[in-house]
């Protein structure tokens, strides 16, 4: 709860990590890839990564707004299927890029973009197979006090400002 | 911030009773819960920016809610035909209730109501089956406050129930 909104579980082997395990941040966002807001994080996000290097490692957790973004769901399964297949965070980026084309052929086309086994991909979206992943990011998220799409942590901690590059530069140096 | 907080009934108190419009022609009271866990959500308005919006936010988050059979209402000074075009554009699934005439007069016995602007605080209640306030939370009014301090809230209360 605000002010004191803190993370729960920690980043752990379950998640998606980019950055080394020892840098002195870890900045995690709850995200729907339907989500506008999120969209307009994704490109700030990058230059975070690039401007900070070493000193970040990014973890992107699934928090889709299903009543809001009818895609957002099944965007998140495919990025879990596509993890599954070691392509987590390029499909990642291509949801993020391509916010307007989230139909279910459109995951799959990504999916063959991606050169994952299509057949495999289509066969765990059509068994919801990564449903219950996606609803253990949810659930950990509502937990910690996500309040909203994008929602970000910094070293634990709910970060409330807003997350133009500048803000959120400041209040990472702040925490690490 | 102390000071703001000990303004909101806190818990231990018995919640004060309501009767409110849900829609345009019916009426919702708090007696109508008992039995079970109530939330109360005060939020000052209708139609605030949507994917940080705290109704369309409790509204993904019903199903964790029910775990604990808990209800919840979410409470403004907007009139029922409003909330009821809000309650259509975000798909909400529970009723928003009109603190409409005398305006504010229930956000005001939960000392929920500000004054300056005319609309309710942003505050939370957790009432529990016999109607005793469980647990309650102001938050600052621009911020959404979530619904991790709603779910420990209630997770209490079902850990109290089974002892």
């Amino acid at each position: 709860m605000s002010p004191s909104a803190k993370m729960k579980p920690p980043v752990g082997a379950n998640d998606h990590v980019l950055g080394a395990a020892n840098a002195p941040v870890t900045l995690v966002e709850y995200g729907d890839y339907e989500c506008p807001y999120c969209g307009e994080a994704y490109p700030i996000v990058k230059a975070l990564q690039e401007r900070l290097g070493k000193q970040v490692r990014f973890v992107f957790r699934n928090f889709p707004l299903s009543e809001m973004h009818p895609h957002a769901e099944h965007a998140a399964e495919a990025a879990e299927a596509a993890g599954a297949q070691g392509k987590f965070w390029e499909m990642h980026d291509l949801l993020y890029e391509n916010q307007g084309s989230l139909e279910d052929e459109d995951l799959a086309r990504y999916a063959k973009a991606l050169k994952l086994d299509v057949p495999r991909f289509i066969k765990e979206m059509e068994s919801h197979h990564y449903a219950e992943r996606v609803r253990g990011d949810f659930s950990s998220g509502v937990r910690s006090g996500v309040n909203g799409t994008p929602s970000f942590f910094i070293n634990g901690a709910r970060h409330d400002g807003p997350f133009d590059l500048a803000s959120l530069l400041a209040a990472i140096e702040e925490a690490a | 911030m102390a000071e703001i907080a000990n303004k909101i009934l806190a818990a231990g108190t018995a919640a004060p009773d309501f009767s409110l419009h849900s829609t345009p022609d019916q009426l919702v009271s708090l007696k109508d819960f008992r039995g079970a866990p109530l939330i109360l959500a005060f939020y000052p308005a209708d139609w605030s920016p949507v994917c940080g919006d705290q109704m369309a936010l409790y509204n993904e988050v019903l199903s964790e809610f029910h775990k604990f059979k808990a209800a919840i209402v979410g409470i403004s000074v907007d009139g029922s035909w409003c909330h009821a075009a809000f309650a259509l554009d975000r798909k909400l699934h529970f009723p928003l209730l009109s603190d409409f005439e005398p305006k504010g007069a229930v956000a005001r016995k939960y000392g929920a109501y500000r004054d300056d602007e005319g609309v309710t605080e942003r505050a939370l209640f957790v009432i529990d089956a016999n109607g005793t306030i469980a647990w309650s939370y102001l938050s600052p009014v621009g911020v959404n406050p979530g619904a991790d301090g709603i779910l420990d809230a209630l997770e209490a209360l079902a850990s109290k129930a089974k002892k």
